[in-house]
């Protein structure tokens, strides 16, 4: 299985109609493909925090949405996804290119990632990992009835190896 | 006038349309106001309204959205305005209460108060900006593009009280009214 193909079917699969994104140059198949899709309304944002909003109001319209961007917009989103999300019980599917994990090249990205799973932890939401693209599917066909269940957010993390 | 009155008017308008109201002493007048279940009250996430009103008016294309923001919670996310005009729902009215105050903190002054928020948005691109006497808001409710809505008051907030109703029963409430 193809680690694009995962995300994406993963993401149909689990009933995923309305997407918002900040790029990622790991997600820019998947974006592309998301634009492609009649099924899904795609809303490129200027700021992940403002896509937790945008999200929450599309599931009050009754969507199913999920925001796609590096964890580096975990840390804009931080209130918004406590105040929010996690207030009003909003279920939420989170897929993040985990930038600052092995095999990154880019310094200024890794302080950020070391942190993201312990932030993730500290913020009390569910989180995967997953490592191949059959793993990936899994996990994210089922985190939106996971979320719905527990009224949090659930996160993938796709490390730069993932890819 | 104040804000109260702000509202007391918007409400006027309002008939079936969902209505997406600003944090803090915002949410808890246009509760004392008018409280409906087609009102999202937020309770936190200050600057979001118009984001929430936004992803709703695209999932809801047969619905009109009206958004109760401030000038604050406007400056907090201005990103929001490239974002709405771009995706420009036609079912979305995004109307300022612009006090020049962070009214529910104290009346702490904004940059607002240095700033043509209706220039502003005509300057991303909105074709309808406009202030709020000027206008029937009924008529730019209908109207065909994403719209942007300067009302200036005074600062100062009224005795509200603080909203009794829990945030998961605003959210349900709101949904089953769809």
């Amino acid at each position: 299985m193809d680690s694009n193909d995962a995300v994406y079917d993963g993401l149909k699969d689990a009933g995923i109609d309305f997407v918002v994104s900040v790029p990622c140059v790991n997600l820019s198949e998947i974006l592309n493909r998301l634009d492609e899709d009649p099924e899904i309304i795609h809303v490129p944002v200027t700021r992940e925090e403002e896509g937790i909003g945008i999200c929450a109001g599309a599931y009050l319209g009754g969507k199913k949405p999920a925001i796609l961007m590096q964890n580096s917009g975990l840390g804009n989103s931080i209130n918004a996804l406590k105040s929010l999300t996690e207030l009003y019980e909003f279920p939420l599917v989170m897929i993040m290119s985990h930038r600052g994990t092995e095999g990154e090249s880019i310094v200024g990205q890794i302080p950020m990632g070391e942190s993201t799973p312990r932030i993730l932890e500290a913020m009390n939401f569910n989180f995967f990992k997953p490592q191949t693209p059959e793993a990936a599917y899994d996990d994210i066909r089922l985190s939106w009835e996971m979320s719905e269940e527990e009224g949090k957010p659930i996160s993938i993390l796709l490390e730069i190896k993932y890819w | 006038m104040a804000r109260y009155k702000a509202i007391q008017d918007i409400m006027e308008n309002i008939d079936e349309e969902l209505v997406v109201c600003n944090i803090g002493f915002p949410s808890r007048e246009l509760y004392e106001i008018n409280d409906r279940s087609r009102n999202f009250y937020m309770i936190g996430s200050m600057g979001l309204a118009s984001s929430i009103g936004l992803g709703l008016a695209l999932s809801k294309p047969g619905d009109d959205i009206v958004v109760i923001d401030g000038d604050g919670s406007l400056l907090m996310n201005m990103g929001s305005l490239a974002t709405v005009f771009a995706n420009n729902p036609s079912n979305l009215t995004w109307i300022i209460i612009d006090n020049g105050a962070y009214g529910s903190t104290g009346n702490q002054d904004t940059y607002a108060q240095l700033i043509d928020l209706v220039e502003t948005a005509k300057g991303v691109g909105f074709k309808n900006s406009f202030h709020y006497l000027d206008i029937d808001l009924k008529e730019v409710i209908n109207s065909e593009d994403a719209s942007f809505i300067v009302y200036e008051t005074e600062p100062g907030n009224s005795k509200a009280p603080i909203i009794d109703i829990d945030p998961i029963t605003i959210k349900e409430r709101f949904m089953s009214s769809i």
